[in-house]
């Protein structure tokens, strides 16, 4: 009898383990997905592989850190912030991807990784050094479920990134200008020839996913905090989700983030937490070792 | 000629003019006039919290020395390079600081890691160096021309100890970031604990950007009988485990380390940091020393000082900068020169000097000379610090 | 003599020449370390332009393999008093054949899934050396003694400029055999390589193993020069500076490497007098680099030289 009991009470202690894992797990997750989808949109776009991706989401949060201290109300300095960042994303398209049309694909990647140590410089000297904390946008009592318990931001993590993917499927599948960036990525001369301003398309993806890092970094902000080189740690994460899923597959970013960060939780948990880190690139490693394009990547066929 | 042939030349002569530039910039630095103080700090990266509030104290102590007349009536220079945490960028900082720049002291290095990886080449160089870092190492054993300020990690953890033998806790987990801080003190937790009696019962870590510890915590959690937590790291990492131990409705008392002893943890970690303890020095809590207490004055007039010139709180890493420097001018002063043997056996005969980290007491087996009574431990409540006792 | 007109035997004198004559225009140990760090850097990059520029194979991970080099010979000297010679060849071999074992999976794969397996990798093993701090001291990095014959730091200078000699000479002998003629036509298209009969794989992991070894050879020296190690070598972000060397410099050109490495090694140093500002001026400088000189430095001017005497 009391060992029944006793046995019941570790089962329901252990799943109240397994489910704390999982809620830390799917909010990392969420994370990484909005910033592999950064990646994605990018690379449709222009097959660059855009490390700045992770800058767009610290100047999210940086952005909005320096809007509330002006005594913006958090609304108006989230968008402000979302705002700011877009035009840097315009920005970069303009005058650094856009002049260097035609250079090989490693001289655009170090592009970028040009553009992010500008921008954390940048923000290094314009808002300082100084790690910073957004306050979460409500209220920082934990809600307790089955024995675990999750932030309510964790909830607004997951809750806009459903929305954003969404809003995104919906951008690409119905609106004219979503089926015009879709179809510059499938065959950009074919696009070209159908009267599809490409130049406007890659302007417009480098603006979109410069806008999606910096709701990322926003949503997080009160969760991981923030300082100039938040970005770098989230970029690569993002990198890989983007990678897991697939490149250029928008869905399987989202997916490859969540499997990213559920395996990070989950080994922290029940592997060794010295390892995290390691967690995720071991588990790209041995994904690409078995299917090369990914998870759900197009096993593209190379043209001669 | 090749056009090849002729491209290559063109970018060899490109590269005379830098090694040129090089030259030239080595010739200005040849006027030996002002007494040269160099520094290397991690003003940038994961640490800049430690480099930026030692460079800023540097920087305004230095120029208040100058417009009092200077030291043995000469002007100080500063001469500084940020290093990030990047180790190599530190050994080429400090080579520069003691060939190109000639400095006749070096007050720096903000991470153990920059403070050991420098060590043989001020050793070999022989020229005074007085160490911004936390780990034991640097001056156990001693080197020669090696001093450090702050307190050590080893004395951090035997203050903690102290501190749960007092409230009868005996079972503890440690937490510990993976930089050189975290993993340096997290070793010497362990090696110490016998000695006080207390069992760790769990150990996990997390990485220097880590933004989620919950995965570890809820591990501690499962573990029966931890009377407490210990987190050693430094950076916005503690912040983040407190306020996930507070998420997960984490109960037993939580110890941060020396390493988060600044108003910038309690902002980041808000609510969550209530009732967390560490051990820190008085410059923390200058106002609430007792007036008989002999740091006091000291500690106020750099907390003053320091917010004056650049506004928010102070931290006690600036003022391990300002106990080096002090302890570097006031070797200067009595050795009447700048000769580097001179100033280091001063500085090894420093006794008595009063400052943020505690009252300093050197000899030749002690290079550091502060012990446990030089931390204060401290509670947070109400959103600021108090002293325990 | 018409061999000494040839650009490579030509480049490789112009190089030697500026080996002998630099130390007389370099007034402390400092600009002489500086000087070595370049040879050292130049050396890890000529093998990995050999990877990139040649074979078309990205690494982001090449950190990774000259950490392997000097914490293999840093353990095997320290903790098994190894003769650091015999460390250095040990830990090249265990290089050369973790590279030999790993090309074949990792070098399957294409463009950005290469560059992130290769980052994977690096990231794995700097995060071994990190945590294991038994045998690798951890992140605050680990003692070991220097050569006992290299008394002095002059000594270094000209040994590592010898080695430096030697790789670009390998590097050009191998560009200009019938495996640097099989590599880039790898590199121009593997497809069409491969219908010809080129055995594409066989080289890739040939020159993967080569740049390896290049990078293990250069940590260990490494060590022995600085005694001292931290995992910051083996890290992500060396690895990004050593591949933005190459392609700063130039990919596909043995000397844009050494340019590339000799530029980005000197130019923090230079610009150290700008404080906070010293990271956006390196980025800017950077980006306006690559975005106005696409190629990298010394194609772009070996162009121009090219343009001009048509006209």
């Amino acid at each position: 009898m009391m060992g029944k009991l006793y046995l019941q009470e570790s089962l329901s202690d252990m799943s109240a383990e397994f489910l704390q894992f999982l809620f830390s797990g799917v909010t990392l997750g969420a994370t990484y997905a909005l910033v592999g989808l950064g990646f994605s949109i990018i690379y449709n776009a222009s097959h660059v592989i855009n490390f700045a991706q992770g800058e767009f989401v610290m100047m999210g949060g940086m952005g909005t850190v320096f809007f509330l201290g002006l005594g913006l109300p958090m609304p108006v300095a989230i968008l402000a912030a979302i705002a700011l960042t877009t035009l840097f994303g315009f920005g970069l398209e303009r005058f650094a991807i856009a002049p260097a049309r035609g250079a090989s694909v490693v001289t655009l990647i170090i592009i970028t990784i040009g553009a992010s140590i500008v921008m954390r410089g940048l923000v290094q000297v314009v808002w300082g050094k100084e790690f910073h904390a957004i306050p979460a946008f409500s209220g920082d009592e934990p809600i307790t479920i089955a024995g675990a318990t999750i932030l309510p931001q964790s909830l607004w993590v997951l809750g806009v990134t459903v929305l954003l993917v969404l809003a995104l499927r919906f951008f690409f599948e119905k609106t004219i200008m979503g089926k015009a960036i879709i179809a510059t990525s499938l065959n950009r001369d074919a696009a070209l020839l159908m009267g599809i301003n490409v130049r406007f398309v890659l302007f417009i993806s480098f603006g979109l996913s410069a806008a999606l890092g910096a709701a990322a970094g926003i949503l997080v902000a009160p969760i991981t905090l923030t300082n100039f080189e938040a970005g770098i740690m989230l970029g690569l994460k993002g990198f890989c989700a983007a990678i897991l899923g697939g490149l250029g597959n928008g869905m399987g970013a989202v997916a490859g983030g969540m499997i990213v960060g559920i395996a990070e939780a989950m080994g922290a948990g029940y592997l060794i937490s010295e390892y995290k880190d390691a967690i995720a690139f071991v588990l790209i490693l041995l994904v690409l070792f078995f299917k090369p394009s990914g998870l759900f990547g197009k096993t593209g066929t190379e043209r001669v | 000629m090749t056009s090849r042939q002729k491209g290559l030349k063109k970018s060899l002569v490109a590269l005379g003019m830098v090694a040129g530039a090089l030259a030239v910039s080595a010739s200005n630095a040849e006027a030996a006039d002002p007494i040269k103080i160099g520094t290397f700090l991690s003003v940038t990266g994961p640490a800049s919290f430690l480099g930026d509030p030692e460079l800023k104290t540097l920087e305004l102590y230095i120029e208040e020395l100058n417009k009092g007349g200077g030291v043995l009536g000469r002007q100080l220079e500063l001469v500084q390079y940020d290093v990030g945490v990047d180790s190599k960028k530190a050994i080429t900082a400090v080579k520069r600081l003691v060939s190109q720049d000639e400095v006749d002291v070096i007050i720096g290095g903000s991470t153990s890691g920059a403070t050991m990886a420098v060590v043989p080449i001020v050793e070999k160089a022989e020229v005074p160096f007085i160490s911004l870092a936390g780990a034991v190492a640097i001056v156990e054993p001693v080197k020669k021309w090696v001093f450090k300020t702050p307190h050590t990690d080893k004395m951090a953890c035997g203050k903690i100890f102290e501190d749960l033998q007092s409230r009868g806790l005996t079972t503890i987990a440690l937490i510990s970031g993976t930089g050189g801080f975290g993993k340096s003190m997290q070793g010497q937790c362990t090696k110490l604990a016998p000695a006080y009696k207390i069992n760790i019962a769990a150990s996990e870590s997390y990485g220097p950007k880590d933004t989620d510890m919950t995965a570890q915590l809820t591990k501690i959690k499962g573990v029966d009988g931890i009377q407490a937590v210990v987190n050693t790291g430094f950076g916005q990492g503690p912040a983040i485990v407190t306020k996930n131990y507070r998420q997960l409705g984490m109960t037993a008392p939580l110890y941060q380390s020396h390493g988060v002893a600044s108003k910038k943890f309690i902002e980041l970690a808000g609510d969550a940091a209530e009732g967390v303890r560490l051990p820190a020095a008085a410059l923390l809590v200058a106002d609430m020393l007792p007036d008989s207490d002999p740091q006091k004055p000291v500690v106020q007039g750099y907390s003053a000082a320091y917010s004056d010139a650049y506004g928010g709180s102070v931290s006690t890493f600036g003022g391990h900068a300002y106990d080096g420097l002090q302890i570097a001018v006031a070797a200067m002063v009595r050795a009447g020169s700048t000769d580097k043997e001179a100033v280091r056996n001063e500085i090894e005969k420093t006794s008595g000097y009063i400052g943020t980290g505690g009252v300093v007491n050197m000899s030749e087996k002690d290079h550091l000379g502060l012990d446990l009574s030089a931390f204060k431990m401290l509670e947070i409540k109400d959103g600021d610090w108090s002293i325990v006792r | 003599m018409d061999k000494l007109k040839s650009p490579r035997t030509g480049g490789l004198l112009i190089l030697m020449a500026i080996i002998a004559v630099l130390p007389a225009f370099l007034d402390n140990a400092f600009q002489v370390e500086i000087a070595i760090l370049i040879f050292f850097n130049a050396i890890v990059c000529i093998g990995l332009n050999l990877l990139i520029g040649y074979a078309g194979q990205i690494s982001l991970g090449h950190g990774a393999f000259v950490g392997l080099g000097a914490y293999g010979s840093a353990i095997l000297t320290a903790h098994q008093g190894w003769d650091p010679l015999l460390s250095m060849v040990a830990a090249a071999t265990f290089t050369g054949v973790l590279c030999f074992v790993i090309a074949r999976p990792i070098l399957k794969l294409k463009g950005h899934y290469l560059a992130m397996a290769t980052l994977g990798m690096g990231i794995i093993i700097s995060i071994v050396i990190n945590t294991e701090d038994q045998l690798t001291g951890g992140p605050d990095g680990m003692y070991v003694d220097g050569l006992s014959f290299m008394t002095s730091q002059i000594h270094w200078y000209w040994l590592i400029g010898a080695v430096l000699v030697f790789s670009v000479w390998a590097s050009l002998n191998l560009i200009h055999s019938p495996i640097g003629r099989a590599l880039r036509a790898v590199h121009g298209s593997e497809v069409a390589a491969e219908v010809v009969g080129v055995d594409t794989t066989q080289y890739k992991v040939l020159i993967f193993v080569v740049s390896g070894v290049f990078a293990s050879v250069v940590g260990s020296l490494g060590v022995y020069y600085s005694n001292f190690v931290t995992p910051d070598i083996a890290g992500f972000f060396h690895s990004i500076e050593l591949v933005v060397m190459v392609v700063f410099g130039g990919m596909a050109s043995t000397f844009g490497a050494v340019v590339g490495a000799a530029i980005l090694t000197i130019l923090p140093q230079v610009l150290t007098f700008l404080h906070d500002f010293e990271h956006l001026v390196f980025g800017l400088i950077l980006m306006l680099t690559m975005i106005f000189l696409p190629k990298g430095l010394v194609p772009t001017l070996a162009d121009l030289f090219k343009k001009g005497d048509k006209s």
